[in-house]
């Protein structure tokens, strides 16, 4: 039946791309052991050097000697990479130098111990992360790893040996390692070395690391790393399998869910869930339950947030769910991602809880079906914080206020008194004692319980108007009293964390809602950024800024922003590796704000920055949760408007491409048609075989001169244009009066106005105004001309001008066949040419100079039809301009 | 035997155009000396002493309006600039530099004789030749009696007017830019202001010309500055 098996398309899919990510990344090779002193450092060395005689570009990065000869003289020859020097406190420590190897960029970079800390102030804080980023610059690693600092067997070894290791490295390192070489000796041989010194064993850590040389101890690590590097070959020769389809033994694939509550003991089940899948090769998903209106302490949501991130950094899958019954919830999440196996933590609370309750675990494993249910134990090796309710210090109108409550408390009960039983006094001041603390904080509450006891017993236990008490019944009153009145102060402060809480949580989701909202709306990115910024603002208290880059790659700041350089080159690298970083990150914490990579469909497209405000501080599990939602929301946003940005300025192009080509087929004929009636003419008249007549070559000479002179026209025209167009147009204004630059277009239009009436019209009131002259007169020409040519012969066409305020109007009137109804406007446009034009006429370029120049004056110009017929081009300019220096008069 | 022929010396680079200048030369009876870069038309004017200057601004060696100024520096010899419309400050530079006259490129055969006559004819005429009475159109000025008659009628004109008037009529078919005018009507310590100047100019026109609108004497040069025209 299995002869036919090919790889689900669905894991092919993820071997594509894990090669894709891998494409271009260096390759990373961990010499894996199970304690110091097994001689993985050596063995890295030594194929260091069979790799140069290779002829590879080898460089050592950093390789701790630890004074031992036999490690230095491998080190001999081969090309060390200087050291960054760090001061952390006050002591000098010599860090791996990252920027200097990125630098240098050999093919392949020796860098020991992967689980080492960086000293503060480095780019980050672990040095996996350094190599982190070499692979992905490129850079082929060796590095060396001890089995006790892998995440996942972190607790187990530190069971087995009594030390807890608090540098681990996550496990995907070693999972996504390229090679991986177990460099291996047996315990006997280790203590033989130990004891021949040939182990670096640090002074102040001797005795310490006495008790972590146990035989015992050894063969325990020894057995966990042989373990772990055999279940990664397994894992190879299941990929190998997959990728060539062979796929004999398939056991039915096993589904693992982990679940996890808001305390700090779910990072226990979350390791023992990464074993389990490990070891039987499956998924694995770790999940929460949120029950609504149930109280979780903000470390406590804090601790969950943490382990739900452990999860996914040792590879599962994680989820949170919402529901009022936490069993029914998983069960059904059980079924829809057809889940085999299911961890839950042992219940650390008392069994009257799960009587009265009911208990989760009991309904889960009665409706756990086919599901096998592990209970493990949910103890963890830290101490668990109890959850403290916050201590608030109440403000002393609300101590004044339960005194006079229990005063009031103490009239009623007199006058309850005369008619009633002292056990009925005693209800009134419960009452009281519990008013109060239903609504002040616990001091207050205190302060009535004691007062209200006090009070009884004063006014009416017997004998009255002392604090004597002779009927000891009446103790068990007061202790009642007492007791009532703490137990709702209790629950009433629970109830106002729980309120606070959730207020804030609401206000932060309400908010990021809000924006998402508002962003839907928003158009261009000036305004995404200022939505983003603005809500990031109002719901965290940080200055906000959205960085976007320019087109190489760099991110512009912008003017008056927080973002000084060294802070720009934090932005900078989360921009380039697509990771947070900043405070409270573990890349360049000592940044002064959070950056975050603003990830989008087709990568990253900006950072945002979060700077907290003074004397605050980023909630680090919380904020960075939700910032992150925002950061999503708003690279949506900014992606969506980048989008339409590209297609508008492709339409842009497109346009602008349209106009090009008919600029250049307008220009191309209207100055060809010319050249070639003048080219032809001359060729006549040189033609010898065959002269001319007279007559005829006088019409001949006169058709290059007038197309000559037509082209000259032509070309001031588009040269006029490419000065408006440009901005070339220097204007020189200069106070003068209107009939200056008219009177020269009059006279340079000449002989074309030989057959009109043309009336001039100034107004005799008409002031200087501040023009350019020659390019005025230029309007008037290119007004009148084109009046000239749209009318009929004879017809009249009257300029006239009158102030008008603070501007002039002037307008250029004809009696022709008007403007076509809606070309008002395209008139002015390039090339525009309307249908009545006349053949020979220009390109379409006059009247758009015509609105280049009014513009650039500060003056408009608009075209309308004039009443009883004919077109009215009319334009204003203001009378505003440099002042006017009078010269005297003489005398 | 014939009066000698004026020289004419073209400063022209483009070799079609002074082919085509040198053409209409020798046609119209003028003698033309040639020189295509601004030390040529340095040495050219030494050797020949030509009676009239073409001067193309744009030379491959020099500027056209240092030219100008040199050779003005030296003589009197009287300089047109040839010039694009659109280099209206180019052409004033050069006429404040000593030039005396300017042809806007392209330019007709007719435009360029009417141009070099006038400029022969002001060269001809003694430097302070006082000619007591002037004329244009149907205006007479009599700069003994400081009296201007229009036909019969006499026209009054302020002082100023007739500062402006005599200063153009002493410079008759020549251009004067708004700055030349503006110091010899007011004064070499006055500024470029020259508002006040179109200003009287306009008046000028509507006491004197026909059509004020349409002035055929009194012409503004757009730009550059103005221009008395005789004929």
């Amino acid at each position: 039946m299995a002869t036919d098996r090919r790889p689900d398309p669905e894991s092919l899919l993820a071997r594509a791309r894990a090669e894709e990510r891998r494409a271009g990344r260096g390759r990373l090779k961990v010499f894996f052991g199970a304690s110091p002193g097994v001689g993985k450092t050596y063995a890295m060395l030594e194929e260091a050097r069979a790799k140069r005689r290779e002829g590879v570009d080898v460089v050592v990065g950093l390789v701790e000697t630890h004074g031992r000869r036999e490690t230095a003289a491998l080190l001999e020859d081969l090309e060390l990479l200087s050291r960054r020097g760090a001061d952390y406190r006050g002591v000098r420590v010599e860090e791996f130098d990252l920027d200097a190897a990125l630098t240098r960029h050999p093919d392949l970079i020796l860098v020991d111990e992967l689980a080492h800390t960086n000293a503060p102030g480095s780019r980050h804080t672990r040095r996996f992360q350094d190599v982190e980023e070499l692979l992905a610059a490129g850079i082929s690693v060796y590095t060396t790893l001890n089995v006790q600092h892998l995440e996942s067997l972190n607790d187990v070894v530190a069971q087995i040996t009594g030390i807890q290791v608090r540098e681990t490295v996550p496990d995907s390192i070693l999972d996504e390692a390229d090679d991986v070489e177990l460099a291996d000796l047996s315990a006997e041989d280790l203590l033989t070395r130990l004891r021949e010194g040939k182990v670096y064993v640090p002074e102040q850590a001797a005795r310490a690391l006495e008790e972590f040389f146990r035989k015992g101890n050894l063969i325990a690590l020894r057995e966990l790393a042989l373990r772990r590097t055999a279940q990664r070959v397994d894992a190879q020769m299941r990929g190998y399998r997959e990728e060539h389809g062979i796929l004999e033994i398939w056991p039915a694939v096993d589904r693992l869910l982990v679940c996890i509550g808001p305390n700090p003991a779910g990072a226990r089940l979350v390791r023992a869930g990464k074993r389990m899948a490990a070891s039987l090769q499956c998924d694995w998903l770790v999940v929460s339950v949120d029950v609504p209106g149930q109280a979780v302490s903000e470390p406590d949501r804090a601790a969950l947030a943490q382990n739900l991130h452990l999860a996914q950094e040792l590879g599962a899958q994680t989820a949170s769910l919402s529901g009022h019954d936490v069993a029914t919830e998983l069960l059904r999440y059980a079924e829809a991602q057809n889940i085999t196996k299911v961890i839950v933590g042992k219940p650390t609370h008392g069994r009257w809880r799960d009587k009265v309750f009911g208990s989760t675990l009991d309904a889960l494993v009665r409706g756990s079906g086919d599901l096998e249910v592990y209970v493990i134990s949910g103890d963890d090796a830290r101490p668990r914080r109890k959850t403290q309710p916050s201590v608030q210090r109440s403000p002393v109108a609300e101590y004044v206020k339960a005194a006079l409550v229990v005063a009031v408390g103490t009239v009623l009960g007199a006058g309850v008194f005369r008619s009633l039983s002292v056990t009925d006094v005693a209800m009134v001041y419960v009452l009281s004692a519990g008013l109060v603390a239903s609504r002040y904080g616990r001091g207050p509450s205190l302060l009535a319980a004691v007062l209200s006891i006090a009070c009884f017993d004063f006014f009416f236990v017997p004998p009255y108007f002392t604090f004597a008490v002779t009927d000891l019944r009446y103790l068990l009153t007061f202790g009642v009293m007492l007791g009532i009145s703490l137990a709702i102060s209790g629950l009433t402060l629970r109830i106002r964390d729980q309120a606070e809480a959730a207020r804030q949580r609401e206000r932060r989701t309400g908010a990021l809602y809000a924006m998402s909202r508002e962003l839907a709306g928003a158009r261009g990115r000036q305004e995404v950024i200022r939505i983003v910024g603005h809500h990031v603002r109002s719901s965290f208290g940080t200055d906000t800024q959205v960085l976007l880059p320019d087109g190489a790659g760099r991110l512009v700041v912008p003017s008056g922003s927080y973002v000084d350089d060294k802070e720009r080159s934090v932005a900078q690298w989360v921009f380039d590796q697509g990771r947070p970083a900043g405070k409270t990150t573990d890349t360049l914490p000592a940044a002064h704000a959070l950056y975050l990579p603003l990830l989008a469909a087709s990568g990253t497209i900006g950072v945002l920055g979060a700077l907290p405000g003074s004397g605050r501080e980023l909630d680090e599990a919380m904020t960075g949760r939700l910032l992150e939602a925002f950061s999503g929301q708003a690279a949506l946003a900014l992606e969506r408007e980048l989008l339409a940005e590209r297609a508008q300025r492709e339409q842009l192009e497109v346009e602008a491409e349209r106009l090009r080509t008919s600029l250049l087929s307008s220009v191309s004929h209207d100055l060809r048609t010319p050249l070639a009636a003048i080219t032809g003419a001359a060729g006549s008249l040189l033609d010898e075989q065959a002269p001319l007549a007279p007559p005829a070559r006088r019409e001949l000479l006169q058709t290059i001169l007038d197309e000559s002179q037509r082209m000259n026209r032509l070309i001031a025209n588009l040269l006029d244009m490419i000065r408006v167009e440009s901005g070339a147009l220097r204007i020189q204004r200069e106070w003068q009066p209107l009939e200056e630059p008219l009177g020269v277009a009059l006279i340079r239009l000449g002989d074309r106005l030989k057959d009109r009436v043309l009336k001039t019209e100034l107004s005799a009131d008409l002031p200087l105004v501040p023009v350019d002259a020659v390019l005025l007169e230029q309007v008037f020409v290119n007004l009148i001309e084109n009046a000239v040519k749209y009318t009929p012969l004879g017809s009249p066409i009257d300029v006239s001008a009158a102030s008008d305020g603070n501007l002039v109007r002037v307008s250029v009137a004809d009696r022709g066949p008007g403007i076509p109804p809606g070309e008002e406007e395209r008139v002015f446009e390039k090339f525009y040419r309307s249908a009545g034009a006349p053949p020979g006429g220009g390109v379409g370029l006059g009247l758009t100079i015509c609105r280049g120049i009014l513009t650039a004056h500060g003056g408009h110009i608009w075209a309308e039809n004039r009443p009883g017929g004919g077109a009215v081009f009319q334009f204003t300019l203001p009378l505003t301009g440099p002042d006017i220096p009078a010269l005297p008069a003489i005398e | 035997m014939a009066e000698p022929l004026p020289v004419v010396l073209v400063v022209e680079d483009d070799s079609q155009m002074q082919k085509f200048l040198q053409t209409a030369l020798v046609q119209h009876r003028y003698r033309p000396v040639e020189a295509s870069t601004a030390r040529e038309a340095l040495t050219q004017h030494a050797g020949h002493h030509p009676d009239v200057i073409l001067l193309d601004l744009g030379l491959p060696d020099g500027d056209g309006i240092d030219v100008a100024r040199t050779i003005r520096a030296q003589s009197r010899t009287p300089i047109i600039v040839l010039s694009a419309r659109g280099q209206e400050q180019d052409k004033v530079s050069a006429l404040d530099a000593g030039a005396d006259d300017y042809l806007t490129k392209p330019f007709g055969v007719e435009e360029l004789l009417a141009r070099l006559r006038v400029a022969l004819r002001r060269a001809a005429r003694p430097m302070n030749g006082d000619d007591s009475i002037a004329g244009f159109g149907d205006v007479r000025v009599d700069l003994e009696k400081r009296e201007v008659r229009r036909g019969k009628e006499v026209v009054h004109l302020t002082p100023t007017e007739y500062r402006l008037l005599t200063t153009l009529v002493r410079h008759p078919g020549r251009v004067l830019t708004h700055r030349q005018l503006v110091r010899e009507v007011w004064g070499a310590h006055t500024g470029d202001q020259t508002a006040s100047l179109r200003v009287h100019m306009t008046q000028l026109r509507h006491k004197l010309e026909k059509d004020p609108a349409r002035p055929r004497h009194l012409t503004t040069e757009i730009g550059v500055g103005y221009r008395l025209q005789i004929d």
